[in-house]
Parts: C-alpha cells; sequence; structure tokens
C-alpha cells in the first residue's frame, strides 16, 4: 500500500506516527477546531509496520511551536515531525516528551495544593517513558497519571 | 537549606544518619541532659489542622534543647488565613522564625510552603500526603526495639488503603531488607500502585497464619467512615482487633506498634504485655524531631 493517504502539500507540517485514535487530540492541542481556515488532512488508525495503527495529520501552511510539540510528545512519544516546503520534505524530526512540564498537566487530585486557584501555584509534572507509555508525576502531591491525554491544560 | 518534605526525598543513608542522630538525643529527651543547642532559636509551629501529638512533641524536642516555639492554632489559622494565601502566611511567618512546622489539609502543601519561604520547613503532616516525621519515629523504634531494620518481618495490619502512615512506611522499609506482610480487608487492601511501586518482599496474608513469624506488627486505624453502614464496620474492625488471643502464638520478641490515638484496635489487655510499644513510640517522636530539628536548624 502507498503510504500517501492524501494529497501532497506544498509548505506546512505532517505529524506522522501518532498513538492512533489520538490525532483529534493533536488537533485540539494546536488549537484546530470547526473555525479553521487551514487545510487539514487526518488520517486515523491506519495500518503502520512499527505502531500496527497510527494516525497521521498534514495541515498546510502551519508550522509548530516548542510548546505544542512537548504536548504532542506527551501523548505520542514517537511521533515523527516532517516539515514539508515545496512539497518535498524539508527537516524530519521525532518529538521528545520533556522531563518537566509546567503549566501543561492538570492533576486531577482535588485535594492537591496545585489546584487551589488563589496560590501563586503552578501544576509542575515529571514525566516518565516506559516503552510506549507516558506517565506522569505530580511535583506537589505526588499523584501519578498515565492517561496524559485527559489532564492537558 | 534543607527541608523535609517527604520520606522520599530521603535515601537509605539519610534516614540512617537521622536515627544515629536522635540515639545521641535520647536521654536529653527524658530530660537527662542539659543539651541546650538551639538556644537562641524560635521554631513556628504552622497548624492548619487540629493535632495535639505531633505538635507537642515539636514543641517539646525544641524545648529541650533551649530553643523557643511559636504556635498557630487550627482557630487562629482559619482567622489569619481569611483572604491570605497559604504561600503569604509562609512569606510572614518565615520573617518570623528559624524553622517552621507544618500541618495542611491539602496535598502538597508542605512542598508549596517552601517554595515560599526563607527558613526550612518539616512537613508535620499534608493531607493525605505524607508525615515523614511519623516515618521517621515508626522506623526509629524499631531499630531501638528489635535492634535492626535489615531482615525483619513487619505486619501492616489495619487500613492499608487510606494510611499515610502506612504508604509512607512502607516505602521506606522497602529501603531496607525486610518481609512485608499486609493483614487488610479486601476493601481496605493497599492500592495496586502502590504494590508495584515498592517492589521488594510483600504479600498479603491472614494475621493467623503468619503471627509466628512477625518482628514488628504495626496495626492502623479502621475508621468508620470507610464503610457504608455501621453493622459492617463493627464485623470488620472487629475482626481486625487485636487481642491476647491474636497474638498468643507470637514470638517473645514480637513488638506491637500504633501510630496513636488508638480506639478500640488493640485492647486495653495487650498493654500490659511487654509486646507492646505504642507509647514508646510515641515518646520516641521526641529524639527523632530533635535530631530533625537541630539538623535544620545548625
Ligand atoms: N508533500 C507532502 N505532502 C503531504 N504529506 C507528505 C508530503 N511529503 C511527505 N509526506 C508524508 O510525510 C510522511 C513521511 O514521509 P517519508 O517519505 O519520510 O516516509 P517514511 O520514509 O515512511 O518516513 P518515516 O521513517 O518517518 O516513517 C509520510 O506520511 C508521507 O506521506
Ligand atoms: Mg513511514
Ligand atoms: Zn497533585
Amino acid at each position: 500500500m502507498k503510504e500517501l493517504v492524501v494529497n501532497k502539500i506544498r509548505e506546512g507540517t505532517v505529524i506522522d506516527h501518532i498513538n492512533a485514535g489520538k490525532a483529534l487530540l493533536v488537533l485540539k492541542i494546536l488549537g484546530i477546531d470547526v473555525g479553521t481556515e487551514l487545510t487539514v488532512s487526518m488520517a486515523m488508525n491506519v495500518p503502520s509496520s512499527k505502531m500496527g495503527k497510527k494516525d497521521i495529520l498534514k495541515v498546510e501552511g502551519m508550522y509548530i511551536s516548542e510548546e505544542e510539540l512537548s504536548k504532542i510528545a506527551l501523548i505520542s512519544p514517537n511521533a515523527t515531525i516532517n516539515l514539508i516546503k515545496d512539497y518535498e520534505i524539508e527537516r524530519k524530526f521525532k518529538v521528545k516528551p520533556p522531563e518537566v512540564v509546567d503549566d501543561v498537566l492538570k492533576c486531577p487530585n482535588p485535594m492537591c495544593v496545585s489546584n487551589v486557584e488563589r496560590e501563586p501555584v503552578r501544576p509542575r509534572f515529571y514525566v516518565k517513558i516506559e516503552e510506549n507509555e507516558v506517565s506522569a508525576r505530580c511535583h506537589y502531591c505526588g499523584g501519578k497519571i498515565k492517561d496524559l491525554a485527559n489532564h492537558i491544560i | 537549606m534543607r527541608h523535609l518534605i517527604s520520606i522520599n526525598d530521603l535515601d537509605k543513608e539519610d534516614i540512617i544518619y537521622i536515627l544515629k542522630k536522635a540515639e545521641e538525643f535520647e536521654d536529653v529527651a527524658r530530660g537527662e541532659r542539659n543539651f541546650k543547642i538551639l538556644e537562641g532559636k524560635i521554631l513556628g509551629n504552622l497548624f492548619f489542622e487540629p493535632s495535639t501529638r505531633t505538635r507537642m512533641s515539636f514543641e517539646v524536642a525544641m524545648k529541650r534543647l533551649g530553643g523557643e516555639v511559636l504556635n498557630m492554632t487550627a482557630q487562629e489559622a482559619s482567622s489569619i488565613a481569611k483572604g491570605e494565601t497559604l504561600a503569604d502566611t509562609v512569606r510572614v511567618v518565615s520573617g518570623y522564625c528559624d524553622a517552621i512546622v507544618i500541618r495542611h489539609p491539602l496535598e502538597g502543601a508542605a512542598r508549596f510552603a517552601a517554595e515560599n519561604s526563607s527558613v526550612p520547613i518539616i512537613n508535620a503532616g499534608d493531607g493525605a500526603g505524607q508525615h515523614p516525621t511519623q516515618t521517621l519515629l515508626d522506623l526509629y523504634t524499631i531499630k531501638k526495639e528489635c535492634g535492626k531494620l535489615d531482615g525483619i518481618t513487619v505486619a501492616l495490619v489495619g487500613d492499608l488503603r487510606y494510611s499515610r502512615t502506612i504508604h509512607s512506611l512502607i516505602k521506606a522499609l522497602a529501603l531496607f531488607e525486610t518481609k512485608i506482610y499486609l493483614v487488610s480487608p479486601d476493601a481496605l487492601a493497599l492500592p495496586e500502585e502502590m504494590l508495584e511501586e515498592i517492589g521488594g518482599d510483600v504479600s498479603r496474608a491472614r494475621l493467623s497464619e503468619i503471627i509466628e513469624e512477625v518482628d514488628v506488627l504495626y496495626v492502623t486505624r479502621i475508621q468508620k467512615e470507610r464503610f457504608p453502614d455501621e453493622e459492617e464496620y463493627k464485623k470488620v474492625a472487629g475482626s481486625y482487633r487485636i487481642t491476647l488471643e491474636t497474638i498468643k502464638n507470637a514470638k517473645d520478641s514480637m513488638i506491637i506498634m500504633h501510630p496513636l490515638p488508638r480506639v478500640d484496635e488493640v485492647d486495653p489487655a495487650v498493654d500490659k504485655t511487654k509486646h507492646a510499644k505504642y507509647f514508646q513510640q510515641a515518646f520516641y517522636g521526641v529524639p527523632v524531631r530533635m535530631a530533625i530539628l537541630s539538623e535544620v536548624m545548625l
């Protein structure tokens, strides 16, 4: 089967090897919603030799910020970013989950001091990767989260 | 500057160091030796939740070492805290003293306090989170009464699911070569996640099957609030109660510990046996806290 699921883009970003089912969340991280003017194509649950199944996102005319990259890495540690220029891949790199994230994840523990709005506190998490699973531990209460996708601020 | 926030911040060597230091303070804690090394120092007790034992034992530890104590009780805390953030309270109080002992209902409050304090912070309980000085005094009690920490067998009895005392202790015990038995009703079993995390020689058991093997029987309270109805609570709590009968096959040297206060999980008839060490354990809180106070303030 040919890799190219959708049309080629001229300028923009291809996010490949997204964990199957997580493409919608990546869109959310990128701030792309129904109101977007960008040309976006998405493929979900396509067969992948490396991952079994994967999602792919292609966004025309958009490049991704550092912050967005680190968030994407949290939910898809194997994602590859392909920057496209003139229909060709100009640069390709893998995302890398940061070891510490501030203001990215919200602690699900209602009794955690990081959830007190009046306090000058920034939620901080320590990220750990085991096999393909990413987990994070709250700096304050020590609570561990595995379903990071549900806690991204 | 050194804070004491979580037992997880300490490694085995740190723990051994503190326990050794505590031993040097025992006679001072008993009032048998004058040793005013904290003269001129002031400790701020910042209690946002009621506590008698922990607060008093810090106060005693400080005073026996010649220092002074500022107390802020839970009632005062609630009026001070009206409109004031924890961060601001800590910023202000850290200007009044040389170290702060804090108890607060929110998890992570002590770590957050440390980030806003100009003096060392000692965590005396942050909600369901950490209470490291309790863990250190528990370890100290075991070391003193059993003579060692490596090579002992400990049975943890009661509420293993919600008890922060147990959660901290079990992690610390896992740093030593200990064998751990978990004795609890299913509904109050140790969380699976913790079990994975600690590894080591840990298994669930019935007390009657292992009592002969045990060096330390650590009992915690089973709280009524954890059960849907009174009947169920009584049934369960009753079957985890320690009586002369439950310990009749225990080793002579077996010790019983309890973080106190006890309600009726240990039959008062047990108090008179040589196994009962819970009051001794409460006393050991003083030399251990002396060791911690002198460590952070000097
Ligand atoms: N101009 C383009 N427009 C849209 N998608 C493109 C364009 N060029 C490449 N792609 C897509 O980018 C991804 C990476 O392309 P590449 O040719 O590097 O594949 P690959 O060799 O399988 O790479 P990898 O090792 O990262 O899987 C593929 O999903 C491909 O379909
Ligand atoms: Mg490929
Ligand atoms: Zn938290």
